[in-house]
């Protein structure tokens, strides 16, 4: 998603700037994939596990398949996801599991630059013109449904909590809604109204119709000439 | 149907960077820990070619068996940094080509890589070059607390700086500009 705004950002320094993001996003991924694959133990590497799984397979969290909208809605969309993720990831650098925890020590250091990089245009956003303030408030309105879903738990979300692989999400909602009430504070916005939620895409892989569509495309290539490298 | 066969993909040779080149090879030498790491100061940065990855302190080690077998240990700076792949291609076959039988480079996560880990000769060729180097080590308060600081112009050395983009040139470096020359330039993030 971040990848589609290159040569469309609204200046140089964002198309630079989402970018960056998406490809430190796509580091930290890696190093996952790749130890999932080691620990199924099937021969599956980073590449099968990103290439070749259907869609129902992803256990992606729905917000971060929405389209990319205007440039306020993908703030809003980057700002939601990385207020939680670097809370996500500072507390798996206390993980029970040492190679989950030395990934996410390094990739806390990316991620503390994601958040202060949304958070300062939502900022600004909001508490800019008329119309960028329009704009962002729309973005959250039409994203803010997606974000109960970073705090539900399964059965597996809750074995890792007990055994201190990863933290208990739930514990994760209240200072996830401290961070973005004190920007939203700062930006001069209210609370989008929380109306409406929809969930399933972590735990079931149901996912919204986008998700499909961007997997034909970035898996095309891998499925047409299986084993390509770059 | 009739079915097309599945072309195979050709291979693409590795671009030549400075000091990898067939004419700049080293002489093959003994196989020791020493001579490994000597080599290893003459691999390139692929991204910024003026600093070596011992100078970027990317390297944290080499063991040699009696077999004159290396491995390296190499931690990467970003999690989606693309020169990571190309450093490790370019580690082995500098070790390969100074004599060394076989060359296997583990990656290393942890403790994470951090610009503090840039050697002082490291920060004089960022300099050199045109970039600003990290301003102060991670352990800074100023850092832990995102303070907006400012950053000594490479080029005049002026102190009335301003960041244009926290995002730069490469996943390590932001952009900035200096109002005394009014040239842009990059800093290499503390991190």
């Amino acid at each position: 998603r971040l990848g589609q705004w290159c040569g469309h950002a609204p200046i140089l320094e964002e198309d630079i700037a989402l970018t960056n993001v998406a490809l430190d996003l796509i580091g930290q991924a890696r190093l996952y994939y790749q130890y999932a694959g080691e620990l199924e133990g099937r021969g599956r590497g980073e590449d099968e596990l990103a290439f070749l799984r259907p869609e129902r397979e992803f256990g992606n969290l729905l917000l971060v398949e929405q389209p990319n909208g205007d440039f306020a809605v993908t703030i809003a969309r980057q700002f939601l996801f990385d207020s939680f993720n670097l809370l996500l990831t500072t507390a798996l650098v206390n993980s029970s599991d040492a190679r989950i925890a030395a990934i996410a020590a390094k990739a806390v250091k990316e991620v503390t630059y994601h958040r202060r990089h949304s958070a300062s245009w939502v900022i600004r956003l909001g508490d800019g013109t008329d119309e960028s303030r329009r704009r962002i408030v729309a973005g959250f309105e039409t994203l803010i449904g997606f974000t109960d879903e970073f705090f539900e738990s399964d059965a597996v979300d809750h074995l890792m909590a007990e055994t201190g692989v990863a933290p208990d999400l739930a514990t994760l909602r209240q200072p996830w809604e401290a961070d973005v009430g004190a920007v939203l504070a700062e930006a001069t916005l209210d609370w989008p109204a929380r109306t409406w939620s929809v969930r399933g895409g972590r735990h079931e892989g149901r996912h919204t119709e986008h998700l499909g569509h961007m997997l034909a495309e970035m898996q095309s290539m891998q499925r047409t000439y299986p084993g390509l490298t770059w | 149907m009739q079915r097309h066969p599945r072309p195979e993909p050709a291979a693409i040779p590795l671009p030549a960077f400075a000091g990898t080149d067939a004419a700049d090879a080293p002489a093959p030498g003994p196989a020791t820990v020493e001579r490994a790491m000597e080599l290893l100061a003459g691999v390139p940065d692929p991204d910024i070619p003026t600093l070596g990855l011992v100078d970027l302190g990317v390297i944290r080690g080499v063991t040699v068996d009696a077999g004159g077998r290396a491995t390296v240990r190499m931690s990467p700076t970003y999690t989606g940094c693309p020169a990571t792949d190309l450093m490790k291609l370019m580690a082995i076959d500098r070790l390969l080509q100074g004599g060394f039988s076989s060359v296997h480079v583990a990656l290393e996560l942890s403790p994470p890589w951090s610009s503090d880990d840039i050697t002082a000769d490291g920060l004089r060729k960022l300099r050199e070059a045109g970039i600003a180097p990290p301003e102060y080590r991670t352990t800074d308060k100023r850092h832990l607390t995102g303070e907006v600081q400012s950053v000594a112009c490479p080029r005049c050395g002026g102190r009335h700086t301003r960041l244009l983009s926290a995002f730069g040139s490469t996943a390590c470096k932001a952009l900035w500009r200096c109002e005394t020359c009014a040239e842009p330039f990059d800093h290499f993030k503390c991190i």
